[in-house]
């Protein structure tokens, strides 16, 4: 068993205050993925639970002991990095080993396990080769292979699908989604790309500018953004956001008005909001209803088509308001044609002048 | 076209022009190394390929060689001592005339008495009268010899004149001397890249700084310190030790800072990798960094080997100059002085120091280029 | 010391500083980072062994003697005695002092310009010709060789013999073949200096060569493409692509041989030993570190002449690290 807990743990570079006050608890087994624009303080997140970066002020705990001050060895972790980070004048076999041989176990052990771990990748083949004569993906495998033969309680993973082409990422995630799986040990996986965020973790944890922005599986990120920030990086194409004005409010719901064209009652409140204010509403292009109808419309010329096959992109825009609708797959609308979208409530999401949600 | 294939030329020719007057002066120096000594101080090394016209005095051997024989007293005799394949044109009895005779021809003396010559130098002088004199008549000879080489300065100068214990001197002064702060310096060179404590920036800024110091502004105050520890602990100040040192520290800042360029390039994630591999500072430095940095290491190796290979000063200074511990750069120095007419034993002696830096050279030079565009600035 | 004895001491002394880094680090790596309190003791004390060695060396070796030469400066020839600048006045009026510094000029002037001048027209002409890079082995060649054996080479080029001998070296061969009288160049006053410069010149050329080669090849092909197209001669290339593009390479192997020129001493104490007004700072103050017992007074100050020649330098270089750790 194997929890993280982090507790208010600072860290400054310099002058800069790249971590904030942050806080989390990470269950044993769990996938829990970072995930932020570059700059967010992750991989700095993730490279203090390794040991790589000291800690200004805070905790940080594994399996309930304080790890400030360990060396990454006595943390019982095992990293994988963004760059593979391989020692290209070992083989295979000697990447894998030389933790083993490190830690003074025995020939028979160090063949056992990295054998075992080279079988689970399927690198079998490749174990008396360089590094610089394998693939992008095989050196990807044997990072990982170098760091499941240490069996540690923690794996951390530094961005590494980046380097990988887009075919082999959707691979290799698969494999890394099954790998959590079959080694049952508590992950933490750092990435700018949401799809491997929601792809493959048990909880998602957003980080904006060193703060923690929410936490939360990645259907709740997905429904129920906390502000405009996780709305907007969570989902592809982005959610659209539309300024708009507080019509009236009720006890249960907010009314607010869509460019002028037509009002829409979201059930959605803040009790700091007041008639009148300037609000934002966020809407999935995938929510929207073209040409169909819904509580509340807009209509606008198209001015670009994106056929993907499966659906349509729209890029609508009115007085410098632009937005992207999602329809079918082969749809006949061309650029030029004027189409009504609808706004179901239901989908619409709603945050105030500081970009905090609506609850 | 016509107009490329002109300047393609011009640029040919003026590049080859560059060749030529680089290579002559060190090629001279190999041919002359190579030549009869007498041969040497009498014409250029540029004649030695050729077939040269040598005008020689040679003295015949006196009365007690004569033997009676059909009538004649004759002796007989060899100008040439060795067989130096020198062949004889014409020669002469008289310093006024010494081409006045050619191979075959009959020369004969005032005192009537006569000569034959073959072109060997192989002589018969015969009188009618017994020879009277202990020393016997001069001869003029003008001989051609073809190109010829010799080993025989190289056996000379590295027995006779010290050389070769000199070259065993300036072996064991640039060995260590290299060697020393290739060990010393790459740990410094780690910890300044890869280790975090206070200071670092301050002790980077002091190296930088360090490389351009003229080795001179050390000179008089580590020479001080020498002669009083020598006093201090009554044994010779000036050692093979105190040398080392002296190159150690003047090759230290430039070896640190290459060294530091390189390590700088490697990945820092590998180190990191390695860290949560469980290694050790000198785990990494002895598994990771040391295979890693062979070629850099080879460079810097033959930059300072070189360096302190062919270094005067330093040797001068720090070391006396005996038998036992002067170095080839010394030696030469000292035989420029007192066998300045001696050209056979320079051209060698020089060729001789040069033979080791002219091997790596030649072997190494990928290496050696590498270095020195690497950034080497020496102080 | 025979042989024997010395292979032996050789041997010695390197095993001393492989051993004393190999049982510091295993001692460290067996008793430390047991304990988070014993873990960073243990880095701190790692530091100090892989740094002390190093530390040491440049600190006696460096450190210690810029400032004790500095203050030997303002002392008498024992550097007992405080003389103010004494020294310093001695050297502005010493007429050897001041053609030591006319000399030291002089080289700097005309060594690295023509070395760096030579390098680069070298590089262009072999980077385009297929014999080029053994073109480039040879002019390289002679920053192999010392400066002493660099020293008998051309002493044998310049050697002169009476007019009525054969002419063993080079040059006064040729100017007889000319129909010249043979002169004694390096005793000629001012030209002998020149004679001397060409040496350096000789050897410093291969490394403004190799340098700049290296700079050549990492000019982007397609700029020289693109300018071909426009249009522009050979020579147009030369003067407004190639040469601002090496601007910064010029700039570096200048100063890379003025510091080596800076410090000249073998060449000169070889051939003339500073005779016939050859003389330099370095030869001067190494004369002044034995002559009449030695003086460290008048040698600390010619040492310190020749620091101030390399301090802009020094401040370059260290202005330019600052901008690099910057980024």
């Amino acid at each position: 068993m194997a929890d993280i807990n982090i507790n208010t743990v600072n860290k400054y570079f310099g002058d800069v205050h790249v971590i904030k006050d942050v806080s989390l608890d990470i269950k044993s087994q769990s996938f829990t993925v970072l995930v932020g624009p570059s700059g967010c303080g992750k991989s700095t997140m993730l490279r203090m639970i390794a040991g790589l970066e000291d800690i200004n002020s805070g905790t940080i705990s594994i399996d309930g002991q304080v790890v400030n001050d360990l060396p990454p060895k006595q943390r019982n972790i095992a990293m994988v990095f963004q760059s593979y980070a391989l020692y290209p004048h070992m083989t295979v076999f000697d990447n894998m080993a030389f933790g083993l041989k490190l830690e003074k176990r025995s020939k028979d052990e160090i063949n056992e396990r990295v054998n075992e771990a080279a079988r689970i990748l399927q690198i079998e083949d490749y174990l008396q080769r360089k590094p610089k004569q394998l693939s992008g993906g095989q050196r990807q495998r044997v990072a990982i292979g170098r760091a499941i033969t240490r069996k540690p309680k923690v794996f951390l993973f530094d961005e590494p699908l980046s380097n990988l082409d887009a075919a082999l990422r959707v691979q290799m995630r698969v494999e890394l989604a099954k790998l959590h799986n079959e080694l049952e040990a508590t992950m933490i996986y750092v990435t700018h790309d949401q799809t491997e965020a929601m792809t493959l973790a048990d909880d998602i944890v957003v980080l904006d500018t060193g703060i923690v922005s929410q936490k939360g599986s990645p259907l709740e990120l997905y429904d129920r953004p906390n502000n405009m920030f996780v709305g907007g990086f969570i989902g592809s194409p982005k959610m659209n956001f539309i300024s708009s004005k507080i019509l009236s409010k009720s006890s249960d719901a907010t009314e607010v008005d869509i460019m002028g064209m037509s009002k829409i009652s979201v059930s959605k409140m803040s009790a700091s909001s007041s008639e009148g204010d300037s609000v934002t509403l966020g809407i999935r292009p995938e929510h929207l209803v073209v040409n169909g109808d819904s509580d509340g419309s807009w209509e606008s010329k198209v001015f670009v088509v994106e056929k993907l096959g499966d659906v349509t992109y729209l890029y609508l825009e009115k007085d410098g308001e632009p937005l992207v609708a999602e329809t079918e797959g082969h749809s006949e609308i061309k650029v030029g044609d004027t189409v009504k979208v609808g706004f179901p409530a239901g989908r619409c999401q709603l945050f105030d002048s500081s970009g905090q949600a609506f609850k | 076209m016509k107009k490329i294939s002109l300047s393609s030329i011009l640029s040919q020719l003026l590049l080859l022009f560059f060749v030529i007057v680089w290579i002559i002066p060190t090629f001279g120096l190999f041919i002359s190394s190579l030549r009869d000594k007498d041969l040497l101080a009498i014409s250029g090394w540029w004649t030695a390929l050729t077939t040269t016209e040598i005008n020689e005095i040679y003295r015949m051997s006196g009365m007690e060689s004569q033997i009676e024989e059909d009538g004649y007293f004759k002796i007989k005799g060899t100008l040439f001592e060795d067989n130096s394949g020198k062949k004889i044109e014409s020669f002469g009895i008289n310093s006024k005339k010494i081409n006045e005779f050619k191979i075959g021809d009959i020369a004969i003396f005032k005192d009537e008495s006569e000569v034959i010559l073959d072109e060997n130098g192989n002589y018969e002088w015969r009188s009618k009268s017994e020879f009277q004199k202990k020393k016997g008549k001069r001869l003029f000879t003008t001989s051609l010899s073809p190109p010829s080489f010799t080993f025989e300065n190289y056996r000379e100068v590295l027995f006779k004149e010290g050389i070769g214990r000199a070259f065993v001197n300036t072996m064991a002064v640039a060995l260590p001397s290299t060697l020393i702060p290739l060990i010393i310096c790459s740990f410094f060179a780690y910890s300044l890249t890869w280790m975090r404590f206070y200071g670092r920036d301050t002790l980077l800024a002091i190296i930088i700084a360090s490389l351009v110091v003229p080795l001179q502004m050390s000179l008089i105050p580590i020479l001080t310190i020498y002669n009083d520890f020598g006093a201090l602990f009554g044994v010779a100040a000036k050692s093979y030790p105190g040398v080392w040192m002296a190159h150690t520290g003047f090759g230290l800042a430039s070896t640190t800072f290459l060294l530091r360029n390189f390590l700088k390039s490697l990945p820092n994630e590998m180190m990191e990798a390695a860290k949560v591999d469980g290694a050790s500072h000198y785990d990494i430095f002895l598994r990771i960094i040391i295979p890693l940095s062979i070629p850099a290491f080879a460079s810097i190796f033959i930059l300072q080997f070189l360096w302190c290979w062919n270094d005067l000063l330093v040797g001068l200074v720090f070391l006396d100059q005996v038998p036992s511990e002067i170095i080839l750069t010394a030696k030469l120095k000292e035989l420029l002085g007192s066998r300045g007419e001696n050209w056979e034993i320079l051209t060698t002696g020089a060729f001789v120091s040069m033979t080791v830096p002219l091997f790596i050279f030649f072997a190494l030079q990928r290496y050696f280029i590498r270095g020195l565009v690497a950034g080497s600035v020496k102080g | 010391m025979t042989i024997l004895n010395l292979l032996f001491i050789v041997f010695l002394g390197i095993l001393f500083f492989i051993a004393y880094f190999h049982i510091s680090n295993y001692l460290l790596d067996s008793y430390g980072g047991s304990s988070v309190k014993r873990y960073n003791f243990e880095n701190s004390i790692r530091v100090i062994v892989f740094i002390a060695p190093a530390f040491i060396v440049l600190f006696i070796f460096i450190l210690y003697p810029v400032f004790e030469t500095i203050r030997l400066s303002f002392y008498d020839k024992f550097g007992r005695e405080f003389v103010g600048l004494y020294n310093y006045k001695w050297a502005v009026n010493d007429p050897e002092f001041r053609r030591s510094i006319l000399n030291n000029l002089v080289w700097l002037l005309v060594v690295p310009t023509l070395s760096t001048f030579f390098g680069l027209v070298i590089a262009n002409l072999a980077d385009r010709i297929w014999w080029g890079s053994i073109a480039k082995s040879i002019i390289f060649m002679p920053m192999a060789i010392s400066f002493v054996g660099a020293g008998v080479i051309w002493k044998f080029i310049y050697e002169y013999r009476g007019p009525d001998n054969t002419q063993i070296g080079l040059l006064n061969a040729i100017i007889v073949s000319l129909g010249y009288e043979p002169q004694a160049w390096l005793t000629i006053p001012i030209w002998n200096n020149f004679f001397l410069m060409a040496i350096m010149i000789w050897i410093q050329t291969g490394l403004a060569l190799v340098i700049f080669s290296a700079a050549l090849r990492s000019i982007p092909k397609e700029m020289l493409e693109a300018a071909r197209i426009d249009g522009a001669s050979e020579l147009k290339i030369f003067f407004s692509i190639i040469i601002p593009y090496l601007e910064q390479t010029i700039l570096v192997i200048w100063t890379l041989i003025t510091i080596i020129v800076l410090r000249i001493f073998d060449i000169i104490f070889a051939m003339t030993n500073g005779e016939w007004q050859t003389g330099v700072l370095a030869n001067l103050m190494y004369d002044w570190m034995f002559r009449g017992g030695g003086d460290s007074g008048r040698g600390s100050v010619l040492a310190i002449v020749i620091m101030i020649g390399v301090i802009p330098i020094l401040a370059w270089n260290l202005y330019k690290h600052r901008q690099e750790q910057k980024i």
